[in-house]
């Protein structure tokens, strides 16, 4: 299980930074969304993997930790996740904003020689 | 009064004045004047009205409380140095306002000149009263900046300008060189509070930073006197308006820099580092400003390197290290103010009524102007050092001080040889000025005709002429008490006894004074008629100027080093910025497992799902796929971006985070379909074009970027997989998981987290997604797209086709009804959608949803109606107002954090109970939960706006002439 998702979070994050190194501002932007994938896959390991643990609380009864998956991560990915998503359509406005200034989507805005 | 609110009130007058001044209309030259005079004359008042407290020695004090934390008071403190100083600056200022209001004529705009003189007054005020180091600096720095706008008052003149700018950087320089001195002085003693540094001079002087302190400090004050080799900024200051001249550069700033030496003298002089550091600048000063003198035309140019020259003295008396050469220094500061405050108005007034300054072409105009020419002989007189006269008095006492010996060595030597010479240089010069101004024949193609000017712009050179006379006629009577309360104030007990008599008999002060003034007569006989014809500057240094020194340095610095630095670091080009971050973030990464030692835990086979490899095995798939189609095949691309979304959308299912799959789930739709939105706009681009890279260099690019992506990738399944496999540590999830239900009275923890416990840091969250939003939306509104890059689909055609064939058809009705049932279910689908927001939202603080995912929800409600029928269609039966659902939300979530001041709980404490609702049951019902409902209501407003601002560019149009060039550019 661990392995299959570290391998996972490497081939995205290792796909993303490839993407991350091309000179088109669509590969860029796809990078940063797979890179993104990867990270909010890497902090939520942080708390450790577990299948079919309830993620909601009893009520009222006492609470024994131990039963429960680690609810930080899940917190910080969440958010994450929201603001991963702002920051996508803010690159993807810039980027088209920078294709219809220069007339080109080479991420320096011209075409290189 | 005369205690702590007088300081206080001549402080901030200036200032108040200067405020005043800005406002009033720029043809109140009288009103100006008036303004100015009566500031200066109420601060000359204040200061006389001091001098009953300091008189005997002893000093006011006034505080107020600044920044007490950091041992930080706007605390005041008046001796009688600093009184003797506060009078000079108010007194000369008086007189200056007086002679500008007849020197600036009616076309200048006066405001800015009284307003910024004004200001520098009380700057300088501000900096002889300082009883606080740090404060001292900061005034220090504001006469800088004031000196710098007064400078370049003229600035549609380019000298002016330049000179400003190089006032400016050589003094802002020196005075942030003073900053660190005395943040080090502050260091060593503990505090910045002038009389406990005062009062540690030993501490000071066997400190081992006394060395970097002193350097530091004299830096500030050598490039604040125009000291050698910082001089060169001094000439060309004189750009200045000539009342600015003979304030700043006879009277003020340029004494600042004595006055802190003779400040500070009892605590830094008397070391071998002061005597040589602060001795040479000032026999260099001395010399070499006296020497230059001599061969100046211009005759401001002429006071300038007097004035460097005389301050040089001051200098050279206070390195000396004896409490007689402090008192000679101090007497000369007064001496030389008056004097040399004087000769600049006069100066001015001969600029003014002749309109030349240049002495080659002025001559005789004694029979013109005859007051002035005799006030302008009397004071150049002083200024030379002939008897009766003040500059006598402390010239005398500077011989008597030269002789002495204080430190064997060779300056000490030289000492008295070249107090003769320059003295002799001092004679010549102002014979020159005297002479070649004021006698020989009547000048021919003057600008102006010349003639004496009105009584009130000579008037202040009468005072200060008359001051010369009395001082140097009657010492111990005028100047002698104010001069030995100055003196003990610095002095304390070190005060030495001296006598401030005329005639002091046959001494070798006077016959070296005597060998002065025969020799520098006759080195104007000499020189004189070759002074007549030459150009500016002395023989042989004339190529050797600072200024040009100083502009090299400033290009090389601006220019050259800061193009190299951009050339080698900064870099146009996106790519190798990015590959350095990446590689800066992997060595980062790598570095301290690599020092701490790696062991990524032992490979563990057992325990593998099949159903997980299988997804993660589509899920890798898509990630590669994307990152290999992006270029070509952007759809494809997006689509397997999405399958790579959804992997991980089942990740979080199978790994118990339920929350995060939704909210997963809605953010990846709603990126979708923005992305797509957007993809219209992107240029075209076929696999036909697609050719292998042909050079090697752009080969190995590519390779290198694979390896980079590589190990980058391996490098996070590496450390991922050793955190993984350890057993956690203890962490704050079980606080969490306990306290969730109890204090946060929900049972979905991470809502409880986001919506509870780290409250202020969703409040933060959400404050950016709404500005990310807001950019968003400014951005597209001015924005016009790039024309589509594809032609209209071949479907379309055959549709536009069908309906123009057919003559019961409109255009366009066919695409119209194109994909009608789908688009009828779509628009079915929107209170589905809207109840579905409800549900997740309701249910978030007990069970998997929440605000975000519930808005996300809503936002795709909203964008399917746009899809559906288009952008148009709903906008005219609905009316979303993104912003304001962001403004809402955003309120929301703060008065719900407010409100629980009013209970006396801290910002965002949350309350919560479970109320019982007959039929519906027990329902939770937290303060939390509004707060969610500002979450909610922000995420709706800032997603729809993102969408719909972008869906809105499909119904713009290009300006005409944009698509004309667009179109140009295709033929290209």
């Amino acid at each position: 299980m661990e392995l299959i998702l570290a391998i996972g979070i490497g081939v995205l994050v290792g796909s993303g930074v490839w993407l991350l190194l091309r000179p088109r501002t669509y590969q860029v932007i796809v990078g940063l969304s797979l890179i993104s994938y990867g990270v909010n896959l890497f902090i939520f390991s942080m708390g450790r993997l577990r299948v079919n643990a309830s993620p909601v609380l009893p009520s009222g009864a006492p609470v024994d930790p131990t039963q429960y998956t680690d609810p930080i991560p899940q917190a910080l990915v969440l958010t994450a996740i929201v603001i991963g998503f702002a920051t996508t359509a803010l690159f993807l406005v810039v980027l088209l904003a920078s294709r219809g200034l220069t007339g080109s989507d080479h991420v320096d805005g011209r075409e290189p020689n | 009064m005369a205690d702590d609110t007088s300081l206080i009130l001549m402080l901030v007058m200036p200032f108040v004045g200067s405020l005043i001044a800005a406002f009033l209309p720029s043809n109140a030259r009288n009103a100006e004047a008036w303004l100015a005079g009566c500031i200066s004359l109420a601060g000359l008042a204040l200061a006389i009205s001091c001098y009953p407290h300091v008189a005997a020695g002893g000093a006011i004090h006034s505080e107020i409380q600044w920044l007490p934390s950091l041992g930080l008071n706007i605390s005041l403190r008046m001796d009688g140095f600093a009184w003797l100083f506060a009078m000079l600056i108010s007194g000369i200022g008086f007189l200056v306002v007086l002679y500008a209001r007849y020197y600036m004529s009616p076309e200048d705009p006066v405001p800015r000149f009284f307003s910024f003189f004004l200001a520098f007054m009380g700057a300088m005020l501000g900096v002889v009263i300082s009883g606080n180091l740090i404060l001292l600096v900061v005034f220090w720095e504001l006469t800088s900046i004031f000196s710098f706008l007064l400078i370049g008052y003229w600035h549609h003149n380019a000298s002016a300008r330049d000179g400003a700018r190089m006032a400016l950087t050589v003094t802002v320089s020196g005075g942030l060189g003073l900053l660190a001195g005395v943040l080090i002085l502050g260091h060593i003693v503990g505090s910045y509070d002038l009389d406990r540094v005062l009062a540690s001079g030993d501490a000071i002087r066997s400190h081992e930073l006394y060395l970097p302190a002193l350097v530091l400090i004299l830096f500030g004050a050598l490039t604040k006197s125009a000291q050698f080799p910082f001089h060169f900024w001094l000439p060309n200051a004189m750009a200045a308006p000539t009342p600015v001249s003979a304030y700043l550069h006879s009277a003020t700033m340029v004494k600042a820099g004595v006055f802190l030496m003779a400040r500070l003298w009892p605590v830094l002089a008397g070391s071998y580092e002061w005597f040589w550091i602060v001795g040479f600048a000032g026999m260099m000063s001395l010399l070499l400003g006296a020497y230059f003198a001599i061969f100046q035309q211009d005759i401001k140019g002429l006071l300038a390197y007097s004035t460097i020259s005389h301050l040089g003295l001051i200098t050279l008396l206070l390195s000396l290290g004896s409490p007689l050469g402090a008192v000679a220094a101090i007497f000369h500061m007064m001496n030389h103010a008056t004097f040399k405050a004087s000769l600049f108005m006069a100066a001015g007034i001969i600029d003014h009524e002749s309109g030349t300054r240049d002495i080659r072409r002025l001559s005789g105009l004694f029979r013109f102007m005859p007051i002035t020419a005799t006030l302008a002989m009397v004071a150049s007189a002083a200024m030379a050092g002939v008897p009766l006269l003040n500059g006598f008095l402390s010239k005398e006492m500077f011989f008597a001080e030269a002789i002495q010996t204080h430190e064997v060595s060779i300056l000490d030597t030289a000492a008295p040889y070249v107090a003769v010479v320059a003295s002799a240089f001092a004679v010549t010069y102002s014979i020159r000025f005297i002479h070649g101004v004021f006698f020989g024949p009547a000048p021919t193609d003057l600008p102006h005709e010349p003639h004496e000017p009105p009584f009130l712009m000579r008037f202040p050179i009468q005072l200060l002429v008359l001051a010369c006379l009395i001082v140097g006629i009657v010492p111990g009577l005028t100047i002698g008490p104010f001069l030995h309360s100055a003196v003990t104030s610095v002095l304390g007990p070190q005060t030495p006894e001296y006598s401030l008599a005329v005639w002091h008999g046959f001494t070798v002060p006077m016959i070296m004074s005597v060998i002065a003034l025969a020799g520098g007569t006759l080195l104007y006989l000499l020189l004189k008629d070759y002074l007549a014809r030459c150009e500016e500057g002395p023989p042989i240094l004339r190529r050797l100027k600072g200024q040009r020194i100083f502009e090299r340095i400033m290009v090389t610095l601006s220019w050259r080093w800061a193009r190299t630095l951009e050339s080698r670091l900064g870099t146009r080009k996106l790519q190798p910025q990015l590959r350095l971050l990446v590689v800066i973030a992997f060595c980062a990464a790598a570095w301290p497992l690599y020092s701490q030692g790696f062991h990524p835990g032992e490979l563990v086979w057992r325990g593998i799902d099949l159903v997980f490899a299988g997804i993660w095995l589509i899920g890798i798939l898509c990630a590669i796929g994307a990152a290999y189609q992006a270029k070509f095949h952007r759809l494809a691309a997006l689509i397997l971006l999405g399958g790579a979304g959804l992997v991980t959308c089942m990740t979080f299912v199978w790994l118990s985070a339920p929350d995060l799959a939704v909210t997963q789930l809605l953010v990846e739709i709603v990126t979708t379909v923005l992305i797509l939105l957007g993809l219209r706009w992107l240029p075209k681009r076929f696999h036909m074009d697609f050719t292998e890279p042909t050079t090697v260099g752009a080969r190995l690019r590519r390779f290198r970027d694979l390896a980079m992506a590589i190990s980058a990738g391996m490098g996070m399944t590496l450390i991922a997989y050793a955190v993984m496999t350890r057993t956690p540590p203890e962490t704050i999830a079980d606080f969490f998981l306990e306290r969730s239900y109890l204090e946060g009275g929900g049972r979905n923890v991470v809502n409880v987290i986001l919506v509870d416990f780290r409250a202020f840091d969703t409040f933060g969250e959400i404050t950016v997604l709404g500005i990310v939003a807001l950019t968003v939306f400014a951005l597209l509104r001015r924005f016009r797209p790039a024309p589509d890059s594809i032609e209209l689909p071949e479907q379309q055609r055959i549709q536009r086709a069908f309906d123009e064939e057919r003559p019961d058809r409109q255009h366009g009705d066919t695409l119209n009804d194109y994909l009608f049932v789908p688009s009828v279910i779509m628009q079915w689908l929107f209170p589905v959608i809207i109840v579905l927001a409800a549900y997740l939202f309701i249910r978030g603080h007990d069970l998997p949803g929440g605000g975000f995912a519930a808005g996300v929800a809503m936002a795709a409600a909203f964008i399917l109606q746009y899809m559906a029928a288009g952008t148009t269609w709903v906008e005219d039966r609905l009316r979303v107002l993104p912003v304001n659902w962001i403004g809402l939300g955003l309120l929301i979530a703060a008065c719900v954090g407010a409100g629980a001041w009013i209970f006396g709980y801290p910002f965002l404490t949350s309350h919560s109970r479970y109320i019982d609702i007959p039929l519906v049951g027990e329902v939770p019902a937290a303060t939390a939960a509004l707060f969610d409902l500002g979450v909610f209501s922000l995420v709706v407003g800032a997603t729809v706006l993102m969408l719909i601002a972008l869906a809105h560019q499909s119904i713009r149009r290009l300006r005409a002439s944009k698509i004309a060039a667009a179109a140009d550019e295709e033929i290209a």
